[in-house]
């Protein structure tokens, strides 16, 4: 039972590991399959969990948090558009610059606007994503009832009573948004007329031009999209994880969304896999410092950098082979 | 012509002991930024109570990055700030290649005790005293016999807090189970609050329901996480307990705003040599204040402060981590 628990747990902190990773996989999903790379993923959701944190503290309203967080990662979408669609620039470049602008000028917002070196102040009550807790789950109130703290409680309930206790209830509403986002963004991608056109889009857009299709429009709609999900995902990490905004409080997570994305190969429903896989392994190395399997001990590190070391057999083609979308990285000239 | 050559020449040396003499300190302050609430902020403290009441004025800049250490150490020289005050442990290599070259300025480097120069001031804290009192009143507060431990970057100076907090546990409870985690091994590890309230909730899943962070930006989110499960934390270098008032048991402090403080105000002839500052020299202690004096039972505080003095007295001894690089009471 016990070692049961603890399974339970460590998959519940995979869930809310992988969500941030999710979101973003997918945003780069939308972004990479009609041609232009994004590594700017991470200034993304840097600059809209500096936005919701900011907006969320300022108005005690966590949903005009998730607004503001969702327009500011649309500007820098924006801009990355202008860059790499409309002015044909390099997109990794205007990617790395994207990283280096949010990662200076949420800071620098915040110490003018907050004066707290940089942060946000703490979010409370309504600022907040409260914890959806579902019927009949063991929550707070059960130990309330009781007197008795919430880990007891747990230890003592039945198998599915624990896991639907534990593992699904109990998270913020967006993380339940973010793994709805999968069978949707399948759905978008390979069951709509849109998605067929982005899909083109990103391998030959000269065909889709020859259809009467504007590239440039599509392509702007993709990063639009995945700006959105970007935005959802640095709010989840300053309102709903965390109560606020930290200085480069994103760690590199848009980076490794980005390896799942190669790890997924491009496909929504195995970048729920990889993200989740990444996920657990964070969390794997959070709940076991070092891992002894009979003599020989794991240490942490190699856990932290498994993610990393997946992402680079599967680009060297050991297990399978990672085409990209045949367009991505080239902006589109119109033949004259 | 030779007196008026020797006038001016006296003049000029008064003109250049003058200036030499009203030398701006320079302050450095590393990678976790000026106003991380805990370490970089209490020197910022320190050096702005100094201004404050002397209305001099000093050079500061905040480290981004591990390469610009010795460049900003050699601009400062360059321009005459004396002494250049530095903190933190990454400053050794750099203080080592830096200080001979400019045998005229004092280096004061807070957290490093170990080099040889005759220009420099080391300030090292006595963590571990400090972490062991904490750690006592963590075992003390704690219902499930189970404490918690968040480190930042897995680093030596880390493991000296961590090691003597779990001794000050086991001194009060022998039975104790201390769980000890570290954020990472790289400087990010400092600024990860969302990694650090996943290592508190792991942390409270394995039973703990006292923990101590000693993390930077990152034990904000240990703080923030205990608060919401409603389990105590320990705050670390400033005094946090203001931060969520009524859940922080208390903070170690470590007095770096009187290093820096004191090293500004002897100026260009600050004293040269190692200094440790510890309990006795008031350098590390605990935090009381209003929002945790109610967490905080007279018993407790009686038992700590016997214990300070004890250790004052040298009646009781903490060992500490960089003896052998091990603690006795808690394996990493």
């Amino acid at each position: 039972m016990d070692i049961f628990l603890t399974l339970i747990q460590v998959l519940d902190s995979t869930i809310r590991l992988a969500t941030p990773l999710l979101l973003a996989c997918l945003a780069g999903l939308y972004s990479e399959r009609a041609g232009i790379f994004d590594i700017g993923l991470e200034g993304k959701m840097l600059m809209a969990a500096f936005f919701s944190a900011a907006v969320a503290a300022v108005t005690g309203s966590v949903w005009l948090g998730l607004l503001a967080g969702i327009a500011a990662s649309l500007v820098l979408s924006a801009l990355h558009g202008f860059a790499s669609i409309t002015f044909r620039g390099n997109q990794l470049i205007s990617g790395v610059a994207i990283n280096f602008l949010a990662s200076g000028m949420t800071v620098l917002i915040a110490q003018s606007w907050f004066k707290q070196g940089g942060r946000t102040p703490s979010l409370f009550g309504q600022g907040r994503f409260e914890s959806a807790e579902f019927p009949y789950a063991i929550g707070p109130e059960d130990a309330e009832l009781t007197g008795r703290p919430v880990s007891e409680l747990m230890s003592e309930a039945n198998v599915p009573h624990l896991v639907y206790s534990e593992l699904l209830s109990g998270h913020s509403i967006l993380v339940y948004v973010a793994f709805l986002m999968v069978p949707l963004t399948w759905w978008i991608l390979f069951r709509t007329r849109f998605g067929l056109r982005l899909r083109a889009v990103g391998e030959n857009p000269a065909a889709v031009d020859t259809a009467g299709v504007s590239v440039v429009g599509l392509r702007y709609a993709a990063v639009a999209i995945c700006g959105i999900l970007c935005g959802i995902a640095g709010a989840y990490l300053a309102t709903a994880l965390q109560a606020g905004f930290v200085k480069e409080m994103t760690a590199g997570r848009g980076f490794i969304a980005l390896a799942a994305l190669i790890f997924a190969k491009w496909r929504p429903w195995h970048a729920m896999g990889a993200c989740l896989l990444f996920g657990l392994l964070q969390a794997v190395a959070l709940r076991f410092q070092n891992i002894d399997l009979g003599g020989v001990v794991i240490p942490v590190q190699v856990m932290d950098a498994l993610p990393y070391i997946l992402t680079v057999v599967i680009l060297a083609g050991f297990v399978g082979k990672a085409i990209p979308p045949r367009a991505g990285g080239e902006p589109y000239v119109k033949e004259r | 012509m030779t007196l008026m050559k020797s006038l001016m020449g006296a003049a000029a040396a008064v003109a250049l002991t003058a200036g030499a003499a009203l030398a701006e300190p320079a302050l450095i302050f590393d990678l976790g930024g000026k106003f991380d609430k805990s370490f970089n902020e209490a020197a910022h403290n320190g050096a702005s109570r100094w201004a404050e009441e002397t209305g001099g004025t000093y050079r500061e800049i905040e480290m981004q990055s591990e390469a610009q250490r010795e460049q900003a150490l050699r601009r400062f020289a360059e321009a005459g700030s004396n002494p250049i005050i530095t903190m933190g442990f990454g400053m050794a290599d750099p203080l080592s290649a830096v200080a001979a070259d400019y045998p005229d300025t004092t280096f004061v480097v807070v957290d490093v005790t170990w080099l040889d120069a005759p220009n420099l001031r080391q300030v090292g804290f006595a963590e571990h005293e400090g972490s062991y009192l904490v750690g006592m009143m963590a075992a003390m507060a704690s219902k499930s016999g189970t404490v918690g431990f968040i480190g930042g970057m897995d680093v030596p100076l880390i493991r000296h807090f961590g090691c003597g907090y779990a001794q000050g546990a086991k001194a009060v409870n022998p039975e104790i189970n201390v769980v000890a985690n570290m954020t990472g091994t790289t400087p990010a590890a400092w600024n990860d609050p969302v990694k650090g309230s996943e290592l508190t909730k792991a942390q409270i899943s394995q039973g703990a329901d006292v923990v101590y962070a000693a993390a930077g930006g990152t034990g904000v989110g240990v703080l923030q996480t205990a608060a919401d499960e409603g389990i105590l934390s320990i705050g670390v270098d400033s005094n946090q307990n203001h931060l969520h008032p009524g859940k922080v048991l208390t903070s170690m402090l470590k007095r770096v705003d009187v290093a820096v403080y004191d090293a500004m105000s002897a100026g260009d002839n600050v004293e040269t040599g190692v200094f440790v500052m510890g309990l006795a020299e008031d350098g590390v202690g605990y935090a009381m204040d209003d929002n945790n004096a109610p967490l905080v039972s007279d018993d407790m505080k009686a038992a700590v402060d016997k214990a300070r003095q004890d250790i004052i007295d040298g009646n009781v001894s903490v060992v500490s981590y960089y003896e052998n690089d091990s603690c006795p009471a808690l394996q990493f």
